[in-house]
């Protein structure tokens, strides 16, 4: 299975989303942002880091790349996306997926080992975790509240479209301690945490993280 | 009217701003005399810049050449002193590349851009060596933790550290935060940075062959710190506050991050005949120390240079610090190459000169020749003092006056209660809310972080292979002895790599000291480098580059004497690594020998604010004999965990393992309590094992005392068997409130 | 030559931590009774030539689509020359 891993210019994490596609048994494909063809890719992740040093908002000069309108088009009918962190700042902002990041409540960068539970095991990259999981993955970010008026909040809590929960504290100031979402057909998927940083034992606090990509994985040939 | 070379031979009389612009009249005078003539106002302005103290070294220089006179004998030197960065051979045909420098001044003056900008600063001088950044540390000193002004440096510098560095994607994976009430008024900056490649990637910053093409590239150029180098770094702040503020650099990390991946892109497909990072000094700085070192000549048209504000002079774009701004020698025949690459990234690239074979460094502006220098006189040949030094007459008193007078805790309830009180201390209190807005993870190969004893990540990601490193000063120590001083800093980083399983190669430091111009504190200064020279002949690791920071004082009240310095070690494979976590169960040993050493402690420090007598005794070869035990036993898996004994002394160590672990011990005190709980004798881990035996084989073998100290028991307490127990609870929430408290 | 500024605020209900940090800030510093403070961004445009119809219409448009994320933001399109 070939997963894309796009690079826009500031990207920080794609290498290590790259590395995570290769440990959980894919092929990664480094997708630049500046080309309009995603080569026949079977899924896509948009990596962490700081787009555009995030400027004017996060994500919101990335969404309009060249890459980006291949990506979109291709979401829509039906191929896997996860975005971590930027990557579901870009989501939001090219409105694949409902609601907007601001800036954590406590107003600093927070860097910590986060609990989070998973609340839905439907979508194309938790479908290896079980439902109720509590697992622990890095989360690393300055602008992680993720906001949504109450009638979107409550659709998608409604629709079981939350994907993981932040467990034990808040880190960022999230509505209803909300992690990460999917869209409605559960092939899109934006998480704040960074699974691509709990695969090695090494150098993660545990390989929780693996569970996301190894679930695209089985999604897709499942689906073949 | 522009003020050419012709105009100024034509008007030898008229009368130059030498003085405000920080030059000496004897300095003067010696620029008219290697002219022959006086110099134009754009020579006066790159003179003045390169010849201050933070770019010319000069009240330093005599002192520091005892780092390349006393170099221990080794093969790992790969590139020395004198470059941007050392760079050290780690086997495989991998090099590693450190530094650590200071942006100590513009910090105090505005703390996020300062701090900034520092990080920023360092990871362009390791990008200049061919190497890609992979980690950076950051050793920050603030004045006391209830201090007003500590509140409105502390939080802006670590936001500035955590904001450009989590920016480029770099880890930060160490570092120092200590309070101490003489850097009120002087925080300190110091920023380290840690690169990686492979031999054959090393490039040096020497224009080579004539004909080949200066390029500039990167940010524009705009009003960013004009004259900061050279006005801040010669001047003292008076008392009443920062009333100076000139125009500091202002960083953008995003343009950082995009000039590291054009850089690397440049070098690694062979575009780059040399290449030079734009720092202190900006263009006058990168053209003269390229030319300096190349051919010896270059000519500039420095209106080529791309500006963000049109109304600069020649003078100002000179003296620029804009950030983020690289100058590469490029062969006419790669230049389109160059640019394309450039072009890829977003950053803006031109071409401003060319190398020549004249010996000068000539600049036009708009066809007039404003500059025609021997570049080696600007970038090599500054000014050199002997400055005066005088051990201070008030340093005897200091000595004598032992921390053994003092008043001690006798009963159970009293150690009991000092321990807690210095668990919670400012300098012994987890410093989480400082390292908590640093990313640890970006790149993915941190295997240890803080407040692990060094950071430490993996270079190869097939071998396993690794570096680890580790920063220290005790400035209360040094200034006690700064001879001893800046030999325990030196021993306490060696036995820091050592303890998580590393074998220490080379030395970097960052010198922090009052006004050069005070003999005292030259000669605090003198007796560092001495000490630090020494120490690392005997330890048979070479200082590979460094920093000084001088002025570091507010009217007559000096910092504490303050080399920092840190060591970098390599490891075989990262997965043999020692770690602080002692899991569960095993037995706890304390390798070395404590004597009944108080003075400069913590305990001296923050239970009777006292500060006086000798600092702990230094023994490099027991430092030696120690670091071999520990290497040795990660590498054969006899260690399972360790940690070193320095500032809070054993119970302090105990106590940040249990933490760390969230398991409890049962310890069994040695000798008189309080000096097996307090003293900080040097020279000195906690390691724990499941194989007593075989470390104790080791320890005998390399004339190591060992001592079996305690039992991990995996329980909820703390306990000090016949004295006192203290729940982890307890421990946990005194030692993690202190610093968001006063910060709050 | 035509100017058009762009001033995008945070909607009402969105929290503003940074409204907040300055308000707080602002009372320290001796400023008393301070309501509310909200923190916003202002574009200043300068276009060459004039703003016919169909610029103001495009300028419109990226005003909700880039200038401003509308999920959390509210913007006013003020022209001020031209």
């Amino acid at each position: 299975m070939r997963i894309g891993v796009v690079t826009f210019p500031g990207s920080l994490d794609d290498r290590d989303a790259a590395r995570a596609v290769r440990i959980a048994g894919g092929e990664p494909v480094a997708l630049w942002h500046g080309d309009d063809d995603i080569k026949n890719v079977d899924a896509v992740i948009l990596p962490g880091g700081f787009s555009y040093g995030d400027y004017l908002r996060c994500g919101a000069i990335a969404r309009f790349s060249p890459v980006m309108t291949a990506i979109i088009e291709k979401a829509h009918e039906g191929m896997p996306v996860l975005g971590i962190c930027n990557g579901f700042q870009i989501l939001c902002e090219s409105h694949l997926l409902p609601g907007a990041l601001i800036r954590n409540d406590h107003q600093h960068f927070i860097c910590r080992d986060q609990t989070l539970r998973i609340e839905d095991v439907s979508s194309a990259w938790t479908s290896s975790y079980t439902l109720g999981q509590e697992i622990v993955v890095p989360l690393k970010n300055g602008e992680g509240g993720f906001v949504a008026d109450d009638a979107t909040l409550d659709q998608l809590e409604g629709d079981g479209r939350v994907i993981a929960r932040y467990v034990g504290m808040n880190p960022n100031g999230s509505r209803r301690d909300i992690a990460g979402i999917r869209n409605e057909r559960g092939n899109v998927v934006g998480l704040m945490p960074h699974p691509e940083h709990a695969v090695e034992a090494l150098t993660g606090p545990t390989t929780d993280g693996l569970g996301f990509f190894a679930s695209v994985l089985t999604s897709l040939a499942g689906s073949r | 009217m522009i003020d050419t070379v012709g105009r100024a031979q034509e008007t030898p009389d008229q009368t130059q701003p030498f003085a405000e612009l920080g030059l000496k009249p004897d300095e003067y005078q010696r620029i008219r005399e290697i002219l022959g003539r006086r110099p134009t106002s754009s020579e006066l302005a790159m003179y003045s810049v390169m010849w201050s103290e933070h770019c010319s070294y000069k009240s330093s220089k005599v002192h520091l050449r005892q780092f390349g006179d006393k170099k221990p004998p080794t093969d790992a030197l790969l590139v020395g002193i004198g470059e941007n960065a050392g760079v050290v051979d780690i086997g495989d045909g991998w090099a590693v590349t450190f530094k650590v420098e200071s942006h100590n001044h513009p910090s105090y003056v505005e703390p996020y851009q300062g701090a900034a900008t520092g990080v920023g600063g360092i990871v362009r001088d390791i990008l200049s060596m061919g190497a890609r950044p992979i980690a950076v540390m950051d050793p920050l000193r603030f004045g006391p933790l209830d201090a007003p002004d500590t509140r409105r440096v502390l939080p802006g510098i670590v936001a500035g550290v955590g904001g450009y560095g989590n920016c480029l994607g770099l880890p930060n994976i160490g570092g120092e935060v200590v309070f101490d009430p003489t850097y009120l008024g002087n925080p300190l900056v110091n920023a380290l940075c840690i690169g990686a490649m492979k031999h054959e990637d090393i490039h040096l910053a020497s224009a080579k062959g004539v004909g080949n093409l200066v390029v500039l590239y990167g940010a524009r150029t705009g009003g960013d710190g004009i004259g900061g180098v050279s006005v801040l770094a010669s001047e003292t702040f008076s008392e009443g506050g920062p009333t100076k503020r000139p125009s500091v650099q202002v960083g953008d990390p995003f343009m950082e991050k995009l000039l590291i991946e054009a850089t690397l892109e440049v070098l690694h497909a062979g575009l780059v005949e040399g290449i030079q990072d734009l720092g202190g000094a900006g263009i006058s700085c990168a053209t003269s120390e390229l030319a300096s070192n190349g051919e010896g000549g270059m000519h500039v048209w420095l209106d080529r240079v791309l500006l963000r504000d049109p109304t600069l002079s020649p003078e100002e774009i000179l003296m620029s610090e804009s950030q983020e701004r690289m100058c590469a020698i490029v062969r006419p025949e790669n230049l389109d190459a160059f640019l394309a690459r450039c072009a890829k990234w977003d950053v803006e690239a031109v071409v401003i000169g060319e190398v020549t074979d004249t010996g000068h460094l000539t600049i036009d502006w708009h066809g007039q020749r404003i500059v025609d220098v021997p570049p080696r006189t600007v970038a090599h040949e500054g000014p050199v003092y002997e400055r005066p030094l005088a051990r201070p007459a008030w340093q005897d008193t200091l000595q004598a006056d032992d921390a053994s007078t003092l008043p001690r805790p006798q009963t159970a309830q009293e150690l009991q209660s000092t321990l807690l009180n210095l668990v919670g201390s400012p300098n012994l209190a987890s410093k989480s809310w400082v390292t908590s807005q640093y990313d640890r993870y970006v790149l993915g190969n941190t295997v240890l972080a803080q407040p692990e004893d060094s950071g430490m990540v993996r270079v190869d990601e097939v071998t396993g292979r690794g570096v680890a490193v580790s920063t220290d000063c005790n400035g209360r120590f040094a200034k006690l002895d700064p001879y001893a001083g800046a030999q325990l800093a030196l021993a306490e980083s060696y036995r820091n790599v050592a303890t998580t399983g590393a074998e220490p190669l080379a030395v970097t430091n960052c010198l922090n000291f009052g006004s050069p111009e005070d003999p005292a504190v030259m000669w605090q200064f003198s007796e560092a480098v001495r000490g630090l020279a020494d120490g690392c002949l005997q330890l048979g690791i070479p200082v590979t580059g460094g920093n000084v920071s001088f002025y570091n004082q507010t009217g007559d009240i000096a910092i504490l004497p303050t080399p920092v310095v840190g060591v970098l070690g390599v490891i075989d494979n990262v997965t043999r690594r020692t770690p602080m976590a002692w899991g569960t169960a095993g037995t706890i040993m304390l390798l070395g020998s404590t004597r009944a050493e108080f003075s400069g402690s913590e305990w001296a420090h923050h239970v009777h604010g006292h500060l006086g007598g000798l600092p702990p005794l230094v023994d490099l070869e027991a430092e030696r004999s120690l670091a071999r035990v520990l290497i040795d036993g990660a590498r054969e898996g006899a260690i399972r965990a360790a940690h070193d004994v320095a500032d809070g002394g054993v119970q302090q160590a105990l106590v940040e393992m249990a933490l760390r672990s969230d398991s409890g011990a049962k310890i069994v005190v040695a000798g008189d309590p309080f000096t097996f709980l307090c003293s900080e004798s040097a020279a000195r881990a906690i390691v724990v094992t499941d194989d007593e035996a075989a470390v104790r084989e080791r320890a005998a073998a390399h004339g190591v005392e060992c001592t079996v100290v305690g039992t991990v028991t995996g329980g909820p307490t703390l306990e000090f068997a016949g004295l006192f127990d203290v729940s982890l609870e307890e421990l946990r929430s005194v030692h993690e409130a202190t610093i968001p408290a006063a910060l709050a | 030559m035509a100017r058009v500024v762009v001033d995008v605020m945070l909607k009402p209900e969105i929290l503003d931590p940074q409204g907040r940090a300055v308000q707080g800030a602002l009372g320290r510093l001796g400023l008393t009774g301070v309501a509310n403070v909200r923190q916003g961004k202002q574009f200043v445009i300068d276009l060459d030539g004039t703003l016919d119809a169909d610029r103001s219409a495009t300028l419109e448009r990226l005003a909700a689509e880039l200038l401003s994320n509308p999920v959390i933001e509210d913007y006013r399109l003020t022209v001020v020359e031209g």
